[in-house]
């Protein structure tokens, strides 16, 4: 259990967008100066306040992107059309400007990087980004433990980090990355486009099963895949969620 | 005041119902750490069991024989969703607790699926908590914790355990599930006790 990752009290930090990079037409990775931060567990999120100069402010919770790293955080925001908070992040936020979070948060749905066990995650859309966090901190502890993603989004340019994931499994070190495209598939892709489905997934009773197995996605997705891995065989107890309301602002 | 973010104005609401850091949504977010469990309640049992160990257990047509309320709440989600006006049909815990024999000072509700909250045993009397089984005239879906969650809307909803199985009545307080992972003990969205030391 990763509790220990949160002692105390969760102060205010008041932190410095140091880049911002688009990741598609819809989203943007924010890399923030912190200097108090101290790190995270990969899986964890942070809650960021934005403050308008008559003193309104809007609060709300993203997944953090980056390996655990100290004095620094990165973010993956996606832009929801008529969101509060997502549009001036991914508009308006430019290098420079200040950046109030706190955290990180959550000790449940984090990947043990001590853990040798083999790790299954299932990502819907910009539930990637958590997931993202773990397949960075693999590399980054030196961990060998198997990894495998499956990637389920809307169409090849609708994919966060789709070059890096390329790189990082042509290192062929452990790390299988599959496609499920939902809407639009690339020319010539085997499977015609569609939600995720059983013949996707692993088998639970494997002669090496997962692990862990880590869902994160919009709520009808996890919804879907939990039950889907349960079909497959793989343990109730060994499947930890995450779910992003269509409201995420 | 936070320190301000140049360009962010934000969208004003005159709404005072909302506690800080939350904001509206109009549809019902589903937050839950791992699977969907599936109970039918032909097995589902309610066990209270009090700080001296007796129990008192209902199945679901006892339950759902006990007097039940309509009830239009506020609910308030940690994640910092509001929803406003929300109608419940359950049983309270007052009804559930009448009989029961206790000088205990704390509850820990415990579900089907293992996740567990703890509350103060104050805190789901006179009217503040209830069995909940309908959700705006429906029989409560599986995703939102049905057959039967506990409602407890003036705390922040991970308090309102899905699936609920049964409390223990407590002369000691034992932190829950998301209470031992870095949330806040009590849970107060007036208060904005979202995590340790908040």
């Amino acid at each position: 259990m990763a509790g220990a990752a949160v002692l105390g009290r969760l102060s205010w930090q008041d932190g410095t967008v140091r880049d911002i990079r688009k990741e598609t037409e819809a989203a943007v990775s924010i890399a923030i100066d912190l200097p108090n931060w101290a790190g995270h567990l990969p899986g964890q999120h942070v809650d960021i306040r934005l403050t308008a100069d008559d003193g309104y402010s809007a609060e709300r919770s993203y997944s953090i992107a980056s390996a655990p790293e100290p004095g620094r955080v990165e973010l993956t925001v996606q832009r929801l059309e008529d969101g509060e908070v997502s549009p001036y992040l991914t508009g308006t936020l430019r290098p420079g400007y200040p950046f109030e979070l706190r955290g990180p948060i959550g000790g449940w749905f984090v990947w043990e990087q001590a853990s040798p066990g083999p790790v299954l995650l299932v990502a819907g859309g910009s539930g990637i980004v958590p997931l993202m966090s773990m397949i960075r901190s693999r590399e980054a502890a030196g961990s060998h433990a198997p990894f495998q993603l499956l990637y389920s989004v809307r169409s090849p340019a609708d994919a966060l980090y789709a070059a890096e994931l390329a790189e990082r499994q042509r290192r062929a070190d452990g790390l299988r990355i599959d496609y499920v495209y939902t809407r639009t598939a690339p020319a010539g892709w085997p499977r015609p486009p569609g939600r995720l489905g059983a013949a996707e997934l692993p088998r639970g009773d494997a002669t090496s099963p997962p692990s862990a197995v880590f869902v994160c996605g919009p709520t009808g997705f996890v919804e879907a895949a939990a039950n889907l891995l349960i079909q497959a065989g793989h343990r109730p107890a060994a499947i930890k969620t995450e779910r992003f309301g269509p409201s995420g602002g | 005041m936070g320190i301000v973010s140049p360009g962010f104005h934000g969208r004003r609401r005159g709404d005072q119902k909302l506690p800080p850091g939350q904001y509206l949504v109009t549809d019902f977010p589903v937050l839950s750490a791992g699977p969907t469990p599936r109970v039918d309640t032909g097995s589902w049992r309610f066990r209270l069991k009090t700080e001296t160990g007796q129990v008192r257990e209902w199945n679901w047509a006892e339950f759902r024989a006990l007097p039940d309320d309509d009830i239009t709440v506020d609910i308030h989600c940690v994640t910092k969703w509001s929803k406003l006006t929300t109608h419940w049909r359950g049983v309270s815990l007052d009804v559930l607790l009448a009989e029961a024999d206790t000088s205990a000072q704390f509850v820990l509700a415990h579900s089907y699926g293992g996740y567990t909250t703890n509350l103060p045993l104050a805190d789901v009397r006179d009217g503040q908590a209830w069995i909940a089984f309908e959700y705006e005239g429906q029989p409560l879906t599986a995703e939102h914790g049905g057959p039967a969650r506990l409602l407890v809307p003036h705390l922040y909803f991970w308090k309102s355990a899905k699936w609920v199985q049964g409390i223990d009545l407590r002369d000691k307080d034992q932190p829950g599930f998301w209470e031992s992972l870095g949330y806040n003990n009590y849970g107060d969205p007036w208060r904005e006790q979202r995590y340790w030391g908040d």
